[in-house]
C-alpha cells in the first residue's frame, strides 16, 4: 500500500514538472533551424570575403584598408540584412514545422517570452551596431555582433531548451576572443554564425528529432 | 507523526487539476485554449475542472477580448499557490517515507 502510493506521487511529481516545463519554455526549437541559418551565414559570409577581396583591390590608391567607402559598407549592410533575415525565415520554418508535428501552438505564452528576451539584447546590439557602422569603426562589427547576439542566447535560454545557454556561450567566447583579432572579423564571425550554429543545431537534431 | 496521505489536497486529485495549476503557477496568467493544448483535453472537460478551482478560491478568471474573440485568461490566486506548495510538501514526504 505505502510502495504503490509513494510511487504514484513520483509520478504525479512527474507530470507537474512536465507541466511546468512545457508551459514555461517554448520547447519546440528545431535543430534544423540552426543547421539552415548556419549554411545562409557561411553563404553570406563567402560572399563578403570575395566582395571585400575585390574592394581592397579597388581602392588601395585611394584610401587605407582600414577606410571603407559608403558605397561598399551599403553594399555590406544590405548582404548582412539579407543574411540575417534568410536564417531568420529558414529557422522559423523547421520550428515552425516541428511544433506542427509537436502539437504546440507556435504562437503561445511560451514563444512569446522567448521572442521577447532574445529581441531585446538583438535590438539593443543592432542600434550599436548600426553606430559602429555609422561612424567607421567597422573592425568592432563582428566582435558586437557575437557578442551581443551570444548574450542574447543566454538571456533567452531560460524561455526554451537549455542547451542555447552553451551555443550563448561560444558564440559570447568567440566575440570576445575576436576583439583582439581585429581584422580577422569575418572569420570569427563566419564560425560563430555558421560553424557554432550548424554544429549545435546538428547535436539537438541527434538529440531530440532523429527518428 | 501525522500521516502524509491525509495533507494531500483532495482537489488535486484530478491529474487535470492538477495539471491546470502546475501550468498556472509558473505563468503570469494562461488562456482557455493554451491551457487545453498543454493538459491535452477536451473543452468541457476542462471547463468544469476550471470551474471546481475557481469555486474553492485557487483560480481566478478573467474575461476579456482580442479582437472581437471572447479571450478568458486564468491565474492562480495566492490561496491556490500556497495550496498547491503544500500538496507539493506532502508529495515529497509520501516519497521520503519510504526511504
Amino acid at each position: 500500500m505505502q510502495k504503490i502510493t509513494s510511487e504514484q506521487s513520483l509520478k504525479e511529481i512527474r507530470d507537474i514538472k512536465q507541466i511546468m516545463e512545457r508551459s514555461s519554455r517554448f520547447l519546440s526549437l528545431s535543430g534544423l533551424s540552426g543547421v539552415a541559418a548556419g549554411c545562409i551565414a557561411l553563404a553570406g559570409a563567402a560572399i563578403a570575403y570575395y566582395e571585400i577581396g575585390k574592394n581592397s583591390f579597388d581602392e588601395t590608391d585611394y584610401s587605407s584598408r582600414s577606410s571603407v567607402s559608403d558605397l561598399f559598407s551599403m553594399k555590406l549592410f544590405v548582404l548582412g540584412m539579407i543574411v540575417f533575415f534568410g536564417a531568420l525565415v529558414m529557422a522559423f520554418i523547421f520550428t515552425y514545422i516541428r511544433s506542427r508535428k509537436q502539437g504546440v501552438q507556435i504562437w503561445g505564452a511560451a514563444s512569446k517570452r522567448l521572442l521577447l528576451n532574445i529581441s531585446l539584447p538583438l535590438i539593443a546590439g543592432g542600434i550599436f551596431i548600426l553606430k559602429l557602422l555609422q561612424t567607421g569603426y567597422i573592425g568592432l562589427i563582428a566582435p558586437s555582433c557575437l557578442i551581443f547576439y551570444g548574450l542574447a542566447l543566454i538571456n533567452a535560454s531560460k524561455y526554451t531548451l537549455s542547451e542555447v545557454r552553451y551555443l550563448g556561450y561560444g558564440q559570447l567566447i568567440l566575440g570576445l576572443i575576436s576583439l583582439y583579432f581585429i581584422g580577422y572579423g569575418l572569420f570569427f564571425w563566419a564560425a560563430g554564425f555558421g560553424l557554432l550554429h550548424i554544429i549545435y543545431g546538428t547535436i539537438m537534431w541527434n538529440k531530440y528529432e532523429k527518428e | 507523526m501525522k500521516n502524509p496521505i491525509e495533507q494531500l489536497n483532495k482537489i488535486f486529485d484530478s491529474r487535470i487539476r492538477l495539471g491546470i495549476m502546475s501550468a498556472l503557477v509558473v505563468n503570469d496568467s494562461i488562456n482557455f485554449n493554451e491551457l487545453k493544448e498543454l493538459i491535452a483535453v477536451t473543452d468541457g472537460n476542462l471547463a468544469s475542472h476550471l470551474k471546481t478551482l475557481e469555486e474553492s478560491g485557487y483560480i481566478k478568471v478573467q474575461k476579456g477580448f482580442i479582437g472581437r474573440k471572447t479571450n478568458t485568461t486564468y491565474a492562480v490566486t495566492k490561496s491556490g499557490d500556497k495550496a498547491f506548495r503544500q500538496h507539493l510538501e506532502a508529495l515529497e514526504k509520501m516519497i521520503r517515507s519510504i526511504g
